[in-house]
């Protein structure tokens, strides 16, 4: 287990540049997953941790030592790390144990660990039985296992894994994601995750870099990210949203067509006047057909049902605040039910309303 | 009433049975049989078998097998691994390299280096003697190794395409995930990349091993000066006054049968199970940086180049305007009278141009007709039994040209079909040998088109015929006319078929060169072989720019 470190690492390649300046500390045993629209760079970044691109600036370094700059790269089979691919690259013509084993062989094991510790660990990824099958023979989610197996049983110095669950069928993909991070509970790696699915890298990580035109545009644990996104492009990009255009003025946050007091959604007013963007979830609002009695201090209005479909989890409303031409997507649980029409109150929830521009 | 496709069917059996079949049968037949007597007898075989320098014949074939297979894999593995995997420059060139040695025949290669290592006044052993002082050779192409070089030197394009092809499905990942593990790029090359490709190197070896068996020119041309006997100069040898068909059908039959098993071992391997390679998402490829090592690969596909292309390839057009050729290169040996005899004098050099053009373009289209239609209908399940048809279409792939020969001979040279000395015998031998070309090429373009695309038009009101002509023939024509053009240039180069189906008036150009190549003019053989290569780099050209600068290339 090691402690990672990348500092202002850039790529370039010819005059587009896919990594724009990234810095990220991984402490030792940490789960950190890249996470971003394709293209984004996560992939190139994860790429040249593993060695395999060299930076066109900035550098990595593991433990202190320095291992890619734009003077140098260590090559990726003296890095001691070890990397989960997106096709997975089981080698069709060896066998289950023969592929676990590759890595041992390298480094020289004695005949019997290297039984030993190929039998233990295939048995950790419940594959055992297959030991000696082909990878043709395997199923998806099989071949995947064998990945995880062979990747882990060098005991790396950091475990990467570049989108190692976007082959695999929607059940299979969720029951991966609670073996790796239960795999990352028993071993504690230091571990890097390439995904663009936020539900796979709020289910395994410590903490997620959100990834955005080759910067990191927030570095958060998983809860604060959705609930306190910082950009718009954070907001927006994880999970649905509503955003808010306002004007912060004299102690008021004028919306389109209604003002709430700063001080009651918790937000500084002073100095200059200057328009802010808010993003508000579904979840971040309630309806209610009457005034809550304890609700005086919270922000609340009055608006018209216009819309609604019932998702079976919940009743997703677009309500349209009285005298706004704004439309809001209000999640609702699913025996809350209101007509499209009905006039309702609409609670805002301070907590959620998180200023993102 | 009975479906129009079920009377195709039927006249596709009868045309393929007579193609196909009957040859082999009566070559069966003809090797069990007193000759002319209809009575049985394994006499023929006692004979074929019956003397030592025969059965020395067939051992030498299969040495001469594996040193050309085993060479040829040292020129073609690592070029298809620096074209395939590396940043390796000049790779066009390596396209040039193989192409080049695909299309130039292999007797006019042979020659060539007849010319450059002749072991008296070959253009290598004349530059040796003057640099080294003495007059012994430095190399000897009349000589079993020889042999087994120039026919390396003109098969190794098979194993480059057979293990390139294999190598462009190997996604780069394969090699990352035993990078990260720590196996550097040799060790990784070693230990996964050729394991991975090695049933195509096996495939491509044993193609090189089953063409070098079934090969008459070279062999005729280099073994028999050199005394070397191999079992198709042996059949040739059997073929001389008195022709004694029945000893050359026993003779052929262990050629048919090593062919027939080696394929089909072959075709086992291919697809064993454990060799399937994962494709799917992340199967990006990225060139091995190699840094100087790519000079020296570099080095080694030039020099493959120069000796299987540009060295023979000079030497033969300095001849071919030379008055006599050993005597170098001088303004005072330079002539036309090579090429002007041969187009205004010579009584059978015109007459066999024409013949060859006509009988390839003949033989092509036959070939092409024949397999579109089995392909369409097997392809489209027009009717049950579909696969009798394809089975009888491939057969000939695992039938040895010479072989193949011999049983049109037996079965259709002497009466009551009596084609013996006819154009037709020539064009249907060479209908049926490369139908095998025709068919995996129209099976190629018909399963690109979709049944739906033509099942649109249908459910619009078209019938199947119009259907055909509008919809399916626009989308297949260009790999049509590729298959065409590839069945037209190695039937214009064809020589151990026709050596053996000839008349004196239906004498292709192959042939002729052969008969050349016999009388020993090698300054007129040389014009009359840059005259063949012109033809067939015309078409190659045109096969280039109608169906892909790859068409010849493609592995079937």
């Amino acid at each position: 287990m090691s402690r990672l470190r990348l500092r202002g690492l850039t790529k370039t390649f010819g005059a587009t540049t896919v990594v724009d300046g990234v810095d990220l500390t991984l402490e030792e045993g940490e789960f950190v997953s890249l996470l971003g629209p394709s293209g984004c760079g996560k992939t190139t970044t994860l790429r040249m941790i593993a060695g395999f691109v060299a930076p066109t600036a900035g550098s990595i370094e593991m433990d202190g030592q320095e291992l890619s700059s734009p003077a140098g790269v260590v090559p990726p089979e003296r890095r001691r790390m070890s990397m989960i691919f997106q096709s997975y690259a089981i080698w069709p013509n060896m066998t289950v144990a023969e592929n676990v084993a590759f890595g041992l062989k390298l480094r020289k094991l004695p005949a019997d660990e290297l039984r030993q510790r190929v039998r233990e660990i295939l048995g950790i990824v419940q594959m055992g039985h297959l030991a000696e099958r082909y990878p043709a023979e395997l199923s998806g989610g099989q071949q995947q296992r064998v990945a995880l197996a062979r990747a882990i049983v060098v005991k790396p110095s950091v475990l990467l894994l570049d989108e190692p669950l976007s082959n695999l069928d929607a059940n299979l993909r969720e029951e991966m994601r609670f073996e790796i991070r239960r795999l990352h509970d028993e071993f504690r790696f230091t571990t890097v995750y390439v995904t663009h699915d936020q539900a796979e890298a709020m289910a395994t990580s410590d903490r997620i870099a959100v990834m955005h035109a080759g910067r990191i545009e927030q570095l958060d644990v998983p809860h604060l990210l959705y609930t306190r996104p910082r950009t718009r492009f954070v907001a927006g990009f994880i999970g649905r949203t509503n955003l808010l255009q306002a004007r912060l003025e004299g102690g008021e946050v004028g919306f389109t067509g209604f003002a709430f007091n700063a001080a009651q959604i918790g937000i500084a007013a002073e100095g200059a006047p200057r328009d802010v963007l808010f993003s508000v979830r579904p979840q971040g609002m309630c309806l209610h057909n009457v005034p809550p009695a304890d609700a005086s201090q919270r922000p609340m209005l009055a608006a018209d049902v216009i819309g609604r479909t019932y998702l079976g989890e919940c009743w997703d409303y677009m309500v349209a605040p009285r005298g706004s031409a704004l439309q809001l997507r209000v999640a609702a649980p699913p025996l809350q039910v209101h007509d499209v029409g009905e006039s309702v109150w609409l609670e805002f929830d301070p907590r959620q309303m998180a200023l993102v521009g | 009433m009975i479906e129009p496709a079920t009377l195709i069917w039927v006249a596709l059996i009868v045309v393929l049975l007579f193609l196909v079949a009957g040859p082999m049968l009566k070559l069966l037949a003809v090797s069990f049989e007193r000759l002319g007597s209809g009575t049985f007898t394994f006499n023929n075989y006692l004979q074929a078998y019956g003397r030592a320098r025969y059965l020395e014949a067939l051992g030498n074939s299969l040495v001469l097998g594996v040193a050309s297979s085993a060479l040829a894999v040292l020129f073609a593995v690592p070029m298809a691994w620096a074209v395939s995997r590396t940043d390796m420059p000049g790779k066009a060139l390596v396209w040039f390299v193989v192409m080049g040695a695909f299309v130039v025949p292999p007797y006019l290669g042979a020659i060539g280096w007849i010319l450059l290592a002749g072991p008296n006044s070959g253009v290598i052993n004349t530059v040796w003697h003057w640099i080294s002082g003495t007059d012994s050779a430095l190399v000897n192409i009349y000589s079993f190794p020889g042999l087994a070089f120039v026919i390396a030197l003109h098969s190794f394009p098979l194993i480059f395409i057979f293990v390139k092809s294999a190598l462009d499905l190997v996604s780069s990942e394969m090699e990352d995930a035993a990078n990260i593990l720590g196996a550097g790029t040799a060790a990784a090359t070693r230990k996964i990349t050729l394991p991975l490709v090695w049933p195509s190197i096996l495939g491509g070896i044993i193609l090189v091993f089953l063409e070098t068996v079934a090969l008459f020119g070279t062999p005729a041309i280099i073994g028999i000066p050199a005394r070397i006997n191999v079992v198709t100069t042996q059949l040739w040898q059997f073929f001389e006054y008195p022709v004694r068909v029945e000893v050359a059908a026993a003779y052929a039959m262990p050629l048919l049968l090593i062919t027939m098993a080696l394929i089909g071992s072959q075709k086992l391997m291919l697809a064993r199970k454990g060799y399937v390679s994962q494709t799917g998402k992340g199967g990006e490829r990225r060139p091995i940086r190699l840094g100087a090592w790519r000079w020296a690969l570099f080095g080694w596909c030039g020099l493959v180049g120069a000796l299987a292309v540009a060295m023979p390839l000079l030497v033969l057009l300095q001849a071919s305007f030379a008055k006599a050729w050993g005597r170098g290169l001088s303004f005072d040996n330079l002539t036309l009278n090579n090429y002007t005899f041969l187009i205004f004098r010579h009584e059978m050099a015109l007459i066999s141009i024409w013949n060859t053009l006509w009988y390839s373009a003949a033989a092509a289209t036959l070939a092409v007709l024949i397999a579109l239609l089995v392909a369409y209908i097997v392809n489209r399940r027009l009717v049950p039994f579909g696969g009798v048809l394809s089975f009888l279409a491939m057969a000939p792939f695992v039938i040895p040209g010479i072989v193949m020969a011999i049983g049109f001979y037996a079965a259709y040279a002497a009466p009551p079909v009596a084609l013996y000395g006819t154009a037709a015998i020539l064009i249907l031998a060479f209908t049926a040998r490369f139908l095998p070309i025709a068919f995996a090429s129209s099976t190629a373009a018909l399963r690109a088109v979709h049944p739906e695309m033509e099942e649109a038009a249908r459910i619009l009101g078209s019938g199947r015929l119009r259907t055909i002509a509008q919809i399916t023939a626009p989308l297949v024509r260009k790999s049509l006319i590729g298959g065409w053009l590839i069945v037209f240039i190695v039937a214009s180069r064809e020589l151990s078929a026709a050596i053996f189906l000839v008349g004196p008036k239906t004498r292709t150009m192959a042939v002729l060169l052969y008969d050349l190549s016999e009388a020993g003019n090698f300054e007129q053989l040389a014009a009359f072989g840059g005259i063949l290569l012109t033809i067939t780099m015309v078409l190659v050209g045109i096969g280039m720019k109608l169906a892909g600068r790859d068409f010849m290339l493609r592995r079937m």
